[in-house]
């Protein structure tokens, strides 16, 4: 009887997919589809008031202060986005190579390279706080002495300097990421190609750009991805070195920090915003989804088949 | 074997039926994690006097408490007391309607408290009192005695001795203040403490009957003075963040630190030796008023859906009791606006006596209903003027365009 037999097959495929579903659905549709509606009230701090349509997206894209705010906090978020990418990345890249290349020491240095990674946000952000202390950090006295005591400043207090400092951070933390990444791609390069690339060039440039890197496509489409992201919904860092407010007057101010801000308020604002707060959530939510849908695209097209 | 499971179901059973009756519990939350131990004390105290009540002490992260306090409320698990904040933080927890209203009928001794107090305790939009506030801070600068002696310095009075002062620690190797303004919410700190006395009752009345806004001579006149005096903060004090300016102070590395009252027992529990004096915001002019910065801290609540009403409200009237503020003064190291309170402590005394000439914390207290709050304004603000981007001009004009965005009296 094989129909019957595909019902007790059926039965069990239900009852297998159910319960994740049911997870899937409680735990993550449904939060994110809570925000998205609690974006299109009006609220009193938990009190949710009248239907208010789009206004919420309209106030903090359009209204000021609001406006200044977001754009604010976007921009940082572009900068921290294409800063990383190139020194985070970028010097993951070249990492991925020198310890592919088996330069002396590499074993040493690949763990030296992961290490950071390992470590929780939190330690990281407060080990580099106190390096970047003004009067004891590592930073300043080691500044001074090597004679470069020009160059001392308080750096995370400054508007020129704190982003800067924060995104060092952040690549100090996380670059043994790309690199164990894209080393991964490497080691998965066939050696008849490279042997066949050996014969023709002796230029360690011309094996990167025309051999290397096309063929560690994919990995490189996971790490932008990932980075990107990683730098729209940046938070702990900033929150951890720099406070709720983005200090000092919010040049460190990014999305996260703003949304939290927004609907949570903070020791200096009694106001908690849910409208406001969940709208910006869902734009944010929104851009990262959708950039990060078509550039995954993109990048797969460029990928190659071994 | 199955009956006696039966019977002990059954005898469990009654146990929690009977319960209620034979005591009251309450729940009592608190974001004052390090107070457990007082609390339970001051608990301990009122259980004797009241045996059918049993007060169950629960404590939470202070940055969080709001959050987690109106979610619990919001979703009809909160606790039968709570403590709130006050002023603009107390009102999102309040109008949502989950406290219960107070009057000196249902908690005795409420209204002898001072006015400014139960203000910041107060509904604005139904002008109903929903909890008994439990403690002022106050903005003034607080001082290294040992130090002072050492080098022969006075409590200045005006602001020239001040800044004197200042000359005088620097001089013998130590910083003059050791504030730093990383941390935001420093910036409103500094202002308040060192320049209430140049902002003066005046503005403040002017300010409250809308006749003027912060870009004020007078105002902008104390934003100045905050920026005269930080030639004798620590060098880099823009990237120095309130907890090392703590340690800088506590550890005797800079003569003085402007900020509030709550920094004292900070100071003590960080180093035991240290000798501490407070003074009021230096005036410009011998003769000008000395003023110190006031606010309140918060209050005790009771939740409007409890099932224990009478008890709560018994124990409200406890924490409204000279009692209770004697306590709460002498082991908890807390300024107790409670009527006829006399602090062991003579520091503590002294900032009783400091606080009965005081202007409001003003951003705190009159300008954290809306955003932009005023305090998230001026403290920017100040931190963009301290690291010399703007003039205390442009500061405070910055502060009233962003206030004037929802404030009427400023936007003409």
């Amino acid at each position: 009887m094989p129909t019957l037999r595909l019902t007790g097959r059926g039965l069990w495929i239900t009852a297998l997919i159910v319960p994740p579903l049911v997870f899937m659905a409680t735990f993550v549709a449904w939060p994110i589809l809570s925000a998205l509606a609690y974006a299109f009230f009006d609220w009193q701090g938990l009190q949710r008031g009248g239907f208010v349509g789009l206004e919420n997206f309209y106030e903090v894209l359009f209204t000021e202060p609001f406006a200044t705010w977001t754009r604010n906090a976007f921009i940082h978020n572009v900068i921290v986005f294409l800063v990383l990418m190139v020194i985070q990345n970028g010097f993951g890249f070249l990492l991925a190579y020198a310890l592919w290349r088996e330069l002396p020491g590499a074993r040493f240095h690949r763990i030296a390279v992961f290490l950071p990674v390992v470590l929780s946000t939190v330690i990281v952000g407060y080990l580099w706080k106190l390096f970047f202390h003004p009067l004891f950090g590592a930073v300043n006295k080691t500044l001074d002495a090597v004679g470069l005591d020009w160059l001392s400043q308080p750096w995370l207090g400054q508007s020129s300097t704190a982003l800067g400092a924060l995104i060092f951070v952040n690549a100090w933390h996380w670059v043994g990421f790309p690199t164990l990444i894209f080393l991964a791609g490497m080691q998965r390069i066939p050696s008849d190609i490279l042997d066949a690339a050996r014969m023709e060039t002796e230029s360690e440039w011309v094996k990167i750009t025309q051999i290397v890197w096309p063929l560690v496509a994919p990995s490189a489409t996971v790490v932008f991805i990932l980075l990107f992201i990683g730098s729209f919904n940046w938070f702990e860092l900033p929150y951890i070195m720099q406070g709720l407010d983005g200090s000092p007057f919010g040049s460190t101010d990014v999305l996260g920090l703003y949304f939290y801000r927004t609907a949570f308020g903070n020791q200096s604002a009694g106001v908690m915003d849910f409208g406001r707060g969940s709208a910006l959530a869902v734009i944010t939510f929104l851009f990262i989804a959708v950039v990060a849908a078509f550039w995954t695209i993109r990048l797969r097209r460029r990928e190659i088949q071994l | 074997m199955n009956r006696t499971i039966v019977r002990t179901g059954a005898a469990l059973g009654a146990m929690l039926v009977a319960l209620p009756v034979m005591a009251q519990d309450i729940s009592f939350w608190s974001w004052r994690q390090e107070d457990r131990e007082q609390y339970e004390a001051i608990i301990a105290d009122f259980e004797a006097e009241h045996p059918d009540i049993n007060v169950t002490f629960e404590a939470f992260e202070a940055a969080n408490y709001n959050t987690i306090l109106s979610t619990a409320l919001s979703g009809g698990t909160g606790p039968d007391v709570m403590m709130v904040r006050a002023h603009g933080a107390f009102e999102t927890v309040a109008a949502g309607g989950y406290l219960m209203p107070l009057s000196e009928e249902t908690v005795p001794g409420l209204t002898a408290l001072p006015e400014p107090a139960l203000a910041a305790e107060t509904l604005r939009s139904d002008g109903t009192i929903y909890a008994v506030p439990f403690a002022s801070q106050t903005m003034l600068v607080i001082y290294n005695k040992a130090l002072f002696d050492q080098f022969g310095i006075e409590e200045p009075q005006t602001w020239d001795e001040m800044l004197a002062a200042a000359q005088t620690l620097e001089d013998n190797g130590v910083f003059g203040f050791a504030n730093g303004t990383a941390t935001a919410w420093q910036n409103e700190t500094i202002v308040s403490a060192l320049g209430s006395s140049i902002i003066g009752q005046d503005f403040y009345q002017d300010l409250m009957a809308g006749d003027t806004d912060f870009t004020d001579p007078r105002f902008v006149e104390a934003l100045s003075a905050v920026q005269e005096a930080s030639q004798y903060f620590p060098d880099g004090f823009i990237g120095l963040d309130y907890a090392s300016a703590q340690q800088l102070f506590a550890s005797g590395l800079a003569g003085m630190f402007a900020g509030g009252s709550f920094e004292i027992a900070n100071f003590r529990s960080q180093n035991p030796e240290i000798e501490l004096g407070v003074f009021a915001s230096p005036v410009a002019e011998e003769g000008d008023e000395h003023l110190v910065g006031l606010y309140f801290d918060g209050g005790y609540a009771g939740n409007a859906a409890t099932e224990h009403p009478e008890a709560v409200q018994t124990f409200l009237s406890y924490l409204a009791s000279t009692e209770f503020g004697q306590q709460f003064a002498n082991t908890l190291g807390n300024v107790s606006p409670i009527p006829g309170v006399t602090f062991e402590d003579p520091l503590l005394q002294e900032v009783a006596e400091l606080n009965e000439s005081s202007i409001p914390y003003i951003m705190l207290v009159h300008f954290r209903y809306q955003e932009p709050s005023g305090s998230v304004l001026l403290q920017g603000a100040v931190q963009q003027m301290l690291t010399g981007e703007i003039t205390p001009e442009e500061a405070a004009k910055q502060v009233t365009e962003g206030i004037a965005t929802y404030y009427e009296p400023f936007q003409d």
